[in-house]
C-alpha cells in the first residue's frame, strides 16, 4: 500500500469542514511555523527536496530563496490552480476532497515567505472549487488561522481566490500573473523573474496547488522525512492523473520510485488495461511531454525498469525518455490512433496559443493543419517531415514554454510512430 | 561595462539592452526588429527576429545560454559575449521567424502603400528565404473601418503591437486593441469605431508594414515617386518636425522624421500630418535623407534636386 | 442599459478591495463572470461598456479582456450551454461519439443554438476531468462520465420542463 501524505484523510466525510479537517490534525502546522522563525521554513523545505508540481520540478525552496526580501515593496504568494494541461486533473481532485489543507499551505507558506497577501487563481470553470475554497478561507478565519494577528503571532495574512476565465496559458506563471491583474492572459518577457517583480511589480512566489500542499507536512514531520521518501532528487509522494485506455482512471497519490509497470497494471493504481487491449503508447507527463512507444514505457533503452521519478522518466532524452511534467499519465491502447491524438493535441495548442509571439502564434496553427491533413486522408509522404521542421521553427524560439509544449509531441510521435504516420498517407486516413 | 558581440568590443553603461548595443556598433548590422521601438516603452520581445545568441553571460558563467534570446529585451552584462551574425543557430531561426511571419502575410506589395519603405518586404530580402512548405489558404479578416484617417488593412498586420503602445503612451484614451487570441488576434475597436485624437497618426509611422496607412495618401503613389524633403512649421502640439512628400509641387504625405533605424525621432501631431497639405503651410529645409539601400532612393533624389522654396540644391 | 443590483454592487466593491489601490483593473474578471451571469448569459457591447465604467477602466480594455477568455460568450447562447470537451483524454474514450449523438439528438451542429433557444452546442478544451471522460460543462457544474442515455435523459428532463 503506498502511502499517503496528501490524500491521507481524502475520504474522511465532512474533512472539507472546518471542525472535522481540524480533528484530524488540520492545521497543526500552522501552530508550529507561527512559532519559527520563517527562514528555517525555507531551509526545511529545501531540505525536504520538494520541487515545483505543476509541471517544471523546479526545486521549491530555491524559488523560495530566491524571493527579494530586501524589496521595500509588499510581497505575494500566488497559488496556481489553474490546471488545464490535457490529462490532469489532480489540484481539482484535491482540492473537491481537502479545501482547508490548500489553506493551510497557503498560511504556512505566506508566514515563510512575509507575505501578507495571497491569492488563489483558479480556473474560472471550477465554479463550485472557487465557492468551496472561499467557505474553507472563511471557516480558517472565523477560528483565528487567518486575519490580523494569526494565533497570537503578530503575523497578518489575507487569502483571495480570483477565477479565470477559460485560458490554458494562464498556468504559465507570467501569464496567470497579467491575468490576476485583470489583462489578456500573455506570458511576460523574463528576466524579471517573478521573485524580483512579480504581480503588480513586487516580489512574487508563484506555486502549483500540490506543492503548495506538501508544505504543512513538512512543517509537521519534518524535511528529511519527506526526503527520505522517494529516489535521488525525486523526493515526496506525486499525485497521478491517470486517463485514457485503463480499467480505473483517476488521482493516486505514489511513492516516487514505483515502477510505471506497477502503476499501470497494478489493481492499486490504473488495474491495467482493458480486456484483449495491449499497450501502444504511455504520455506520462501532460500532454506537452513526448510520447513513448510501449516497449519503452516500462523499460528504459538500456533495459532497466522505468520508475515513476523525474530522472527515470527523463531517461533517455528525447529519443527514448520523456518527462514528469504535471504528473498527467495517458494510457493509449491498440485501439488508439496516434497520428488522430497527436493531431487532437495539435489543436488544442493552436486553439490555446495567446497570439503575442510570431513563432507560436503562426506555427501551432501551420502543425494543426498538416496534421488535420494526415489524419483525413488529404496528407502526402513530405507532411510527415514538415511537422518536424515546423516543430523545429517554434521550438526554442518563443516567449514562453508553450511553443515546446505544442512542438515536443508532435516531434516524439513521428519518432516512435513514423510507420503509422505513413500508413495514413498510403491509407489516405486511419485505417 | 564592456561586451563583445560578433567579436567587436563594445563599450556601455548599465540598463543598455544588446539590441541597443549593437545598432551603436552598426545599425547596418544589428539584429532586426520588428516589434520593438525605442521610444514605446513596454514593447519588444514578441516578433522574434532580433534573437541572438548569448555564448556567455559573464566570464564568472562562461556557460552559453540554453536559449536564444531577445535582442531587444536582454541588457548587456559586463564581460557578456553575444553571437549575432556569426552564430548559424542565429540565422537559421531567424529564417524560421521570417518564414512564420509570411505564411500568412498577403504578399500583395503590388498594390501595398508601405511597399519601398515596409520592414518586412526589407527583413524578408535580407534575411528570409524565398521559398515555403506553406501550402494552406492565408488567414483574411474582414475589412473594419476605423475612420477618415488611418487605413487598417489587418490581413497585413504582423501583430508587434507597436500601434498600441502609441495609443496607450501618446494618445489620451486608447480606443483599439489587440482583439481576440492565437492566429485569430486581431487590431480591432471592437466596435468599428473612428480612432482619432490628437497623436493618433503616429500609428502610421510606427506599423512596420502595411497594416495602417494613411487614408488621405491612399494609392496616390508609390513612395519611390515622390520626393522627401525635411520641412517644419510652428506647431502648438507638436515638434512640427516633419518630412514632406512632394509629387511635384504638392504635398501628398506628412510624416514624422526617422532615425537610420527607421524609428521617429518625435511623434508629430495629428493637424501637421493630415491638415498641412500645402507647400505654404511648411517651411522645406532641403531633401531628407534616405538610405543608399533604399528603393525610394532609385530616383537619385538626393543629388540636383530642385526644391521648389529653395531653387537648386545639390546634396 | 445593463445596471446590477445593489447588492452586486456592494459584491463588486468588495472583489475591487482585494486588491491594492490603483489596482482595480485586477477585479475585471471576477466582474465580468457577474456581469455574464447576471446580464443574460451573455456580454453585450452596452454590458461591457457598463463593467468599464464600474471599474473605472476604458471599454477597449474589457472587449480586449472579454475576447481573450473563451468562458465569455460574445453572442447570446440558449439557455443550456452544453460544452463538451474535445481534447484527447476525452476522445479516447469516446468523446467524438458524444458530440455526433448530441449533434443528431439536437438536430444542430457543434456551434448552433435549437430553434427553440433552448440549447447551445459548444466543444470546449481540455476541463481537467479526464478522469471521469467524456464529460461536458453544463452552466456551473460538470456531468461526467457521460453517456448516450445519460444525455438523452437529461435533455428529455429538461425539454420536459418547458413545455
Amino acid at each position: 500500500m503506498s502511502r499517503k501524505i496528501l490524500l491521507e484523510h481524502a475520504d474522511v466525510p465532512g474533512i472539507d469542514t472546518f471542525p472535522i479537517y481540524r480533528q484530524h490534525g488540520g492545521y497543526d502546522s500552522v501552530e508550529k511555523a507561527v512559532k519559527m522563525d520563517p527562514m528555517a521554513i525555507v531551509e526545511e523545505v529545501k531540505t525536504s527536496g520538494l520541487r515545483g508540481r505543476g509541471g517544471a520540478g523546479f526545486s521549491t525552496g530555491i524559488k523560495w530563496s530566491f524571493l527579494d526580501r530586501k524589496s521595500n515593496n509588499p510581497r505575494y504568494l500566488v497559488c496556481n490552480a489553474d490546471e488545464g494541461e490535457p490529462g490532469t486533473f489532480k489540484d481539482r481532485y484535491f482540492m473537491e476532497k481537502l479545501p482547508h489543507l490548500l489553506v493551510e499551505g497557503l498560511i504556512v507558506s505566506s508566514f515563510a515567505l512575509g507575505t501578507h497577501t495571497a491569492y488563489v487563481y483558479v480556473r474560472g470553470e471550477f465554479f463550485w472549487i472557487i465557492e468551496a475554497l472561499e467557505v474553507a478561507i472563511a471557516e480558517a478565519k472565523a477560528a483565528g488561522f487567518l486575519g490580523k494577528n494569526i494565533l497570537g503571532s503578530g503575523f497578518d495574512l489575507e487569502i483571495y481566490v480570483h477565477p479565470g476565465a477559460g485560458a490554458y496559458i494562464c498556468g504559465e506563471e507570467s501569464a496567470l500573473l497579467e491575468s490576476l491583474e485583470g489583462k489578456k492572459g500573455y506570458p511576460r518577457i523574463k528576466p524579471p523573474f517573478p521573485a524580483i517583480s512579480g504581480l503588480f511589480g513586487c516580489p512574487t512566489v508563484i506555486n502549483n496547488v500540490e506543492t503548495i500542499a506538501a508544505v504543512p507536512w513538512i512543517i509537521v514531520n519534518g524535511g528529511p522525512a519527506y526526503a527520505a521518501i522517494g529516489i535521488g532528487r525525486s523526493t515526496g509522494t506525486k499525485l497521478i492523473s491517470a486517463s485514457g485506455n485503463i480499467k480505473k482512471p483517476g488521482v493516486y497519490e505514489i511513492d516516487m520510485g514505483i515502477t510505471v509497470e506497477e502503476f499501470v497494471m497494478s489493481d492499486e493504481f490504473c488495474g491495467g488495461l482493458l480486456e484483449g487491449r495491449t499497450l501502444k503508447a504511455i504520455i506520462a507527463g501532460g500532454s506537452s511531454v513526448p510520447i513513448l512507444p510501449a516497449h519503452l514505457a516500462f523499460k528504459t533503452a538500456a533495459g532497466e525498469p522505468r520508475l515513476m521519478t523525474y530522472e527515470s522518466l527523463f531517461d533517455g532524452g528525447f529519443a527514448s525518455g520523456t518527462m514528469m511534467g504535471s504528473g498527467g499519465f495517458i494510457v493509449l491502447d491498440n485501439t488508439a490512433c496516434i497520428v488522430r491524438n497527436t493531431w487532437n493535441f495539435s489543436r488544442f495548442y493552436h486553439h490555446e496559443s495567446c497570439g503575442q509571439c510570431s513563432p507560436c502564434r503562426e506555427g501551432t496553427g501551420w502543425l494543426e493543419k498538416v496534421l488535420h491533413r494526415l489524419e483525413h486522408g488529404e496528407g502526402k509522404m513530405h507532411d510527415i517531415d514538415l511537422l518536424v521542421s515546423i516543430s523545429k521553427k517554434i521550438e526554442g524560439h518563443t516567449i514562453c514554454a508553450l511553443g515546446d509544449a505544442a512542438a515536443w509531441p508532435v516531434v516524439s510521435a513521428v519518432l516512435h510512430f513514423r510507420e503509422e504516420f505513413e500508413s495514413h498517407v498510403k491509407n489516405r486516413g486511419c485505417l | 561595462m564592456k561586451l563583445i558581440i560578433d567579436g567587436i568590443e563594445i563599450e556601455v553603461e548599465p540598463g543598455t539592452t544588446l539590441l541597443e548595443a549593437s545598432r551603436r556598433i552598426d545599425p547596418k548590422t544589428a539584429p532586426p526588429a520588428m516589434c520593438y521601438y525605442t521610444g514605446l516603452k513596454d514593447s519588444g520581445g514578441k516578433c522574434r527576429t532580433c534573437l541572438v545568441k548569448i555564448a556567455q553571460s559573464s566570464p564568472n558563467n562562461p556557460r552559453p545560454a540554453v536559449r536564444l534570446v531577445p535582442a531587444c529585451r536582454t541588457l548587456a552584462e559586463d564581460g557578456m559575449i553575444v553571437q549575432n551574425n556569426t552564430s548559424q543557430e542565429v540565422l537559421d531561426a531567424r529564417k524560421d521567424v521570417v518564414e512564420l511571419l509570411l505564411i500568412n502575410h498577403p504578399l500583395d506589395c503590388p498594390i501595398c502603400d508601405q511597399a519601398g519603405e515596409c520592414d518586412l518586404q526589407d527583413l524578408a530580402f535580407k534575411h528570409g528565404v524565398s521559398t515555403t512548405n506553406y501550402e494552406e489558404e492565408r488567414r483574411r479578416y474582414p475589412v473594419q473601418d476605423i475612420g477618415p484617417l488611418i487605413k487598417l488593412h489587418m490581413n497585413r498586420c504582423i501583430l508587434c503591437f507597436r500601434c498600441v503602445y502609441v495609443a496607450d503612451q501618446l494618445t489620451d484614451g486608447r480606443c483599439h486593441g489587440v482583439l481576440n487570441r492565437g492566429d485569430a488576434s486581431e487590431i480591432s475597436t471592437y466596435i468599428e469605431k473612428a480612432v482619432d485624437n490628437d497623436f493618433s497618426g503616429n500609428m502610421i509611422d510606427v506599423c512596420p508594414v502595411g497594416a495602417l496607412t494613411d487614408k488621405t495618401y491612399r494609392f496616390k503613389n508609390r513612395v519611390w515617386f515622390s520626393r522627401p524633403v525635411l520641412a517644419h512649421r510652428e506647431c502648438d502640439k507638436c515638434c512640427g518636425q516633419t518630412v514632406v512628400w512632394l509629387k511635384g509641387n504638392e504635398v501628398i504625405r506628412v510624416t514624422a522624421r526617422k532615425n537610420e533605424v527607421a524609428e521617429v525621432i518625435s511623434f508629430i501631431c495629428n493637424t501637421c500630418r493630415f491638415e498641412k497639405k500645402s507647400l505654404a503651410d511648411w517651411e522645406v529645409e532641403g531633401p531628407a535623407h534616405v538610405s543608399r539601400e533604399s528603393v525610394i532612393s532609385q530616383n537619385h533624389y538626393e543629388r540636383n534636386t530642385i526644391i521648389p522654396s529653395l531653387g537648386s540644391s545639390d546634396v | 442599459m445593463p445596471k446590477f443590483s445593489d447588492a452586486s454592487l456592494a459584491k463588486v466593491k468588495e472583489i475591487i478591495a482585494r486588491y491594492p489601490e490603483g489596482r482595480h483593473k485586477s477585479a475585471l474578471l471576477p466582474v465580468l463572470h457577474m456581469a455574464q451571469a447576471e446580464f443574460g448569459g451573455w456580454l453585450s457591447t452596452e454590458t461591457m461598456d457598463y463593467v468599464a465604467s464600474v471599474i473605472g477602466i476604458q471599454p477597449i480594455e474589457v472587449y480586449e479582456v472579454a475576447s481573450f477568455y473563451t468562458m465569455f460568450e460574445l453572442q447570446p447562447t440558449g439557455q443550456y450551454v452544453l460544452q463538451v470537451c474535445h481534447t484527447g483524454p476525452c476522445c479516447l474514450v469516446g468523446a467524438d461519439k458524444i458530440i455526433a449523438h448530441l449533434e443528431s439528438k439536437l438536430g444542430i451542429k457543434v456551434g448552433d443554438t435549437t430553434s427553440d433557444g433552448l440549447f447551445t452546442l459548444k466543444t470546449v478544451e481540455c476541463l481537467a476531468s479526464c478522469g471521469t471522460a467524456p464529460v461536458m460543462q453544463l452552466g456551473r457544474r460538470y456531468v461526467e462520465n457521460l453517456t448516450e442515455a445519460k444525455l438523452d435523459e437529461m435533455i428529455e428532463s429538461i425539454r420536459g420542463n418547458k413545455s
